[in-house]
């Protein structure tokens, strides 16, 4: 038994902190931030996990950064230092991207919303949000166009599930049944007017992400009233171990894990977000030559044949024992009920069907390639 | 929290109960508690030698690792099978679901664990 990591007065609180901590949730040091790794008195990780995929589940990501571009060479400087195409979007619309260094490895993967001609919006990671930031003002400089950090204007709170919609539109004039999956719009919701409402999320389930204050009082009032209007769907607050469950479920890339300053785009098999025919980007060169030679890794789907948990940091291994791989995420996939994990492994290993050993406390347990997204949400 | 007290508690949140010559461990409410959720159990086999305060077996919640440290020294005798396919009695009932039996190498060594008391105020201690 390891002690649970206690507040310390140097974490950064999102607004909700005080509401979380009234939940009887329990708190994490998650990259600097102290937030909720789940709430045990309404559920748990595994129940959290299970509204999300059959119900509706509620968020605080207010740890999330969010930087905003405006000026007439808002677009130029969105497109040197993005991936993806963001002249594609168009008003409203968003995209998976990421930040990529000289190298094609990642500084950090974002959504971008194009809110206006000159206007866009990078939602970023928690714990890279000084290195983002960093990042935007030595490459984005050069351009006519402001980038400015407003992550800490915002209170955002993710509602996500089959559910999620029905429970929402209650609180909204939005209709928000005409908003496309990565598409956004401004709506009043819970009588704030102008409030940003984008159709995204980081668990493979339907669902929104709103972007309100972040006062206090006003936070606090709209993660009620979202808990509230969810409350006959049997929504609950879920913390960040359901949210890891469900994205490692649907094959999302955590930063840190499947993705890093040394992973390239190819290797983590994101190129599908990576535009090469893009005329300039940072990283491009180098990616346009390791698309040419290949890669020496690639990024695969684990199921456990054999008992046990293949978890971050675990080494692939051969029969004798040499290391081939590594293990970036690994659990219990709740609501698929079977163990699996993300790993990369030499291109020759990462056939589907393809057994490996996964080196658990020095013993070799059996595992196969599978395909993935593990769990792909049903259509309506 | 409950802390029954006709068991004997270690730092490590381990509860023993002594049956003749024969010790019953399982881990703690307190134990289950901090771990959430149960997702996966490994015991040793019937056979077994193991030894106070060394790790004889693991438990997983979903989000960590944990270590099982053995209150007593001694051979296993019995394992719970049942946790194999259902850890989460661990959290439901944590001193009905047993892990392992140990014969006792040197009965002393379970008089030296902490009393129920004890116990409650160490876990309390740590919030």
């Amino acid at each position: 038994m390891s002690p649970l990591a206690e507040a310390s007065p140097t974490l950064r609180k999102t607004a909700l902190n005080p509401v979380h901590r009234q939940m009887g949730a329990k708190m994490v040091d998650f990259g600097g931030w102290d937030m909720p790794v789940e709430y045990p008195a309404t559920g748990g990780v595994l129940a959290e996990h299970m509204a999300v995929r059959t119900g509706v589940g509620i968020f605080d990501v207010s740890h999330m950064g969010d930087i905003r571009f405006t000026g007439p060479q808002a677009l130029d400087a969105v497109q040197h230092i993005s991936m993806n195409d963001a002249s594609r979007l168009a008003p409203g619309q968003a995209h998976y991207s990421a930040m990529l260094y000289p190298e094609g490895t990642f500084v950090d993967d974002i959504i971008v919303h194009k809110i206006g001609d000159q206007d866009y919006l990078f939602v970023i990671n928690a714990g890279t949000r000084e290195k983002d930031v960093g990042w935007v003002k030595q490459h984005a400089g050069g351009f006519r166009c402001k980038a400015e950090n407003v992550s800490d204007d915002f209170t955002q709170i993710a509602i996500q599930g089959p559910k999620a919609q029905e429970s929402l539109q209650k609180l909204t004039d939005a209709d928000l049944s005409k908003i496309k999956n990565y598409w956004f719009t401004f709506g009043t919701v819970c009588g704030l007017p102008n409030t940003m409402i984008a159709r995204t999320g980081y668990t493979g389930e339907d669902g929104f992400e709103i972007y309100v204050p972040a006062d206090p009082e006003i936070s606090a009032r709209v993660w009620r009233e979202v808990l509230d209007a969810g409350k006959e769907f049997g929504a609950i607050p879920c913390g960040l171990g359901a949210r890891n469950t469900l994205r490692l479920e649907a094959k999302m890339a955590l930063y840190g894990h499947e993705i890093s300053e040394s992973v390239n785009v190819f290797e983590a098999g994101l190129e599908r977000w990576c535009k090469l025919e893009k005329p300039e980007f940072v990283g491009r060169a180098a990616l346009e030559k390791i698309k040419e030679r290949g890669v020496e890794r690639t990024l695969v789907g684990l199921e456990m044949i054999e008992r046990g948990i293949a978890r971050d940091g675990y080494p692939i291994v051969e029969e004798d024992g040499a290391a081939i791989g590594c293990v970036t995420s690994g659990s219990l996939a709740p609501f698929l009920k079977k163990n699996i994990a993300l790993a990369y492994v030499p291109p020759a290993k990462a056939e589907i069907g393809t057994v490996l050993n996964v080196e658990i406390r020095a013993q070799k347990v059996k595992a196969k390639v599978v395909p993935t997204p593990f769990y792909k949400r049903p259509k309506k | 929290m409950n802390y029954p007290s006709e068991l004997k508690y270690t730092k490590d949140d381990e509860w023993l109960k002594t049956d003749g010559d024969t010790g019953v461990i399982g881990i703690t409410d307190y134990a289950q508690n901090a771990l959430g959720d149960i997702v996966f159990v490994e015991l040793p086999k019937v056979g077994a030698e193991v030894t106070a305060g060394k790790p004889f077996g693991t438990v997983e919640s979903v989000k960590a690792v944990s270590e099982l440290f053995a209150p007593v020294s001694g051979t296993v005798t019995a394992v719970n099978d049942q946790l194999a396919t259902a850890p989460e009695k661990v959290n439901q009932d944590p001193y009905g679901a047993w892990m392992v039996k140990v014969k006792f190498k040197d009965q002393s060594e379970a008089g030296k664990l902490m009393s129920s008391a004890d116990y409650e105020k160490y876990a309390s201690e740590r919030g």
